[in-house]
């Protein structure tokens, strides 16, 4: 039956199968399945980057996949940076630039950052910026969030 | 924003996958990226009865040295395979500059240069690119193949060449000549979004200077990438002076006639089609003579 097919994937280091429906998206399935709630979900149409993950290593728009896609591959999410109670350094950079408000937009800055540092780990302020490009923060503004990436990759910040 | 549901099929091979196409037609869709189509599910403004997800299909995603030259890319290519490829930045500078002025790189790491050609969205980069290089697109069904020049593939707004039992196989982009140019430039709302207008072009100089050959594409101003010919044809055959690009500009804004909508009005649109256009033609030159000298 083509509407349903059971799927194998890794989520931070921990293994999962479950029936899904063809038509659920990526997104979704973590959130509502696997309770993997760090995952957010703003304009459910590949806008916002709130979704961000990473797939096999590669930072993308879960909104934008299927949860079928996904099988047989290794998914990051927001919930597999810290170590136990030990925050990421990239968290912990979010946190002492006040990167951060509401918050709702997080998730997916920290993982485009994740996947970004891990590409150029040494970037300018500029690489930065457009690296960002594609995450929408609707209150923190993005200053603080550019220097919590820098602060990250071991550059000094003001 | 739940897509509505549908019979999803993986295949593996580029036959079983033409086969689907056959037995299901106009009912159903190729999943390549699915950063265009996913957002079209669930607006549900896509309802296939059936996805065919081509991501898993062996064979599709490649870049090659062409048989005379140039590029043979698989239409499953990444866009950001493409960003980092040597091949595609020594055999198309154009291609490989194109590709930062797509969205963001989360989007580039799914979207692929085939699904964005089938997608024919009139104001993005790539359809402009494979018209200006003259790009030939292999289209394969079960019962054959045909290979569509970019000039005969992009028909109307987001509409193609592609008939409903055909699955856009690989692009083939012909190398630029050692005394060619080329150049993009866009005007967009905010980094990665569509273009509100755009450029992109290529031109040949001989040894005296002289424009051997010119493509100017604009984007973003109608239902599909539209060559400028009046513009090209004043460049033909004249010296590469100063005041050339500057001329070719004018009638590039004189034949506009663009489209208005909310990002900004055809009055806009032609003015800025033109500034656009002098710029990347200087930038063309510009390289084409140092690519002589
Ligand atoms: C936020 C955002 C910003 C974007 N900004 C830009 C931008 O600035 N410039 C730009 O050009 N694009 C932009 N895009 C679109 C992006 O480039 C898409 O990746 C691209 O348009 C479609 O490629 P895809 O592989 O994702 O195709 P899909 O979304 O999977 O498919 C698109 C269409 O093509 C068809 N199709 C796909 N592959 C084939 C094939 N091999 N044979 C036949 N039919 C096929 C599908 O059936 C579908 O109708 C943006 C997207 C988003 C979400
Ligand atoms: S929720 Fe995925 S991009 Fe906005
Ligand atoms: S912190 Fe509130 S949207 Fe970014």
């Amino acid at each position: 039956m083509s509407f349903k097919r059971t799927i194998a994937v890794t989520v931070n280091g921990k293994s999962y199968e479950r029936l899904v429906e063809a038509r659920m998206t990526l997104a979704d399935f973590l959130r509502g399945e696997l309770d993997l709630t760090g995952t957010h979900l703003g304009c459910e149409h590949g806008v916002c980057g709130a979704c961000t993950i990473l797939l096999d290593g590669e930072a993308v728009r879960s909104c934008l996949l299927l949860a079928v896609q996904a099988d047989g591959a290794e998914i990051m999410t927001v919930e597999g940076l810290a170590q136990g109670t030990e925050l990421h350094p990239l968290q912990k950079a979010f946190q002492d630039q006040h990167a951060l408000q509401c918050g709702f937009c997080t998730p997916g800055f920290l993982m485009t950052a994740f996947a970004f540092l891990k590409e150029t780990p040494k970037p300018t302020e500029a690489e930065a910026r457009e690296a960002i490009s594609g995450n929408l923060c609707r209150c923190t503004g993005y200053q603080p969030i550019v220097k919590a990436i820098l602060q990250a990759a071991g550059k000094t910040t003001t | 924003m739940k897509p509505a549901p549908f019979a999803y099929y993986a295949p593996q091979e580029v036959d079983e996958a033409l086969e689907l196409l056959k037995q299901h037609g106009d009912e159903a869709k190729i999943l390549a990226g699915g950063q265009s189509l996913m957002p079209l599910l669930s607006l549900r403004l896509a309802r296939p009865g059936v996805l065919i997800d081509i991501n898993r299909v062996a064979n599709l995603a490649f870049v090659r040295r062409g048989a005379n030259g140039g590029l043979a890319i698989g239409a499953l290519t990444r866009q950001r395979a493409l960003e980092r490829s040597a091949e595609v930045a020594s055999q198309s500078p154009l291609l490989s500059a194109t590709i930062p002025l797509i969205a963001h790189f989360q989007i580039r790491n799914r979207g692929t240069i085939g699904g964005s050609l089938a997608h024919a969205d009139p104001a993005a980069e790539l359809p402009a690119v494979a018209l200006v290089l003259g790009a030939e697109l292999v289209l394969r069904s079960a019962s054959g193949e045909r290979v569509v020049h970019a000039k005969d593939f992009f028909l109307g707004y987001m509409t193609t060449a592609i008939e409903p039992n055909e699955l856009l196989i690989e692009i083939r982009i012909p190398g630029l000549r050692q005394q060619a140019g080329w150049a993009i430039e866009e005007v967009a709302r905010r980094r990665g979004d569509f273009a509100m207008v755009g450029v992109a072009t290529a031109v040949e100089l001989n040894g005296n200077n002289t424009c051997q050959d010119a493509r100017i594409v604009l984007f973003g101003v109608g239902e599909k990438p539209e060559r400028m010919e009046r513009a090209e044809q004043l460049l033909r055959g004249q010296e590469a002076t100063q005041t050339q690009p500057a001329e070719a500009a004018k009638a590039v804004s004189e034949d506009l006639d663009p489209v208005a909508d909310v990002h900004a009005s055809a009055e806009y649109r032609k003015e800025v089609g033109g500034v656009l256009t002098r710029r990347a033609l200087e930038k063309a030159f510009r390289r084409a003579q140092k690519a002589i000298s």
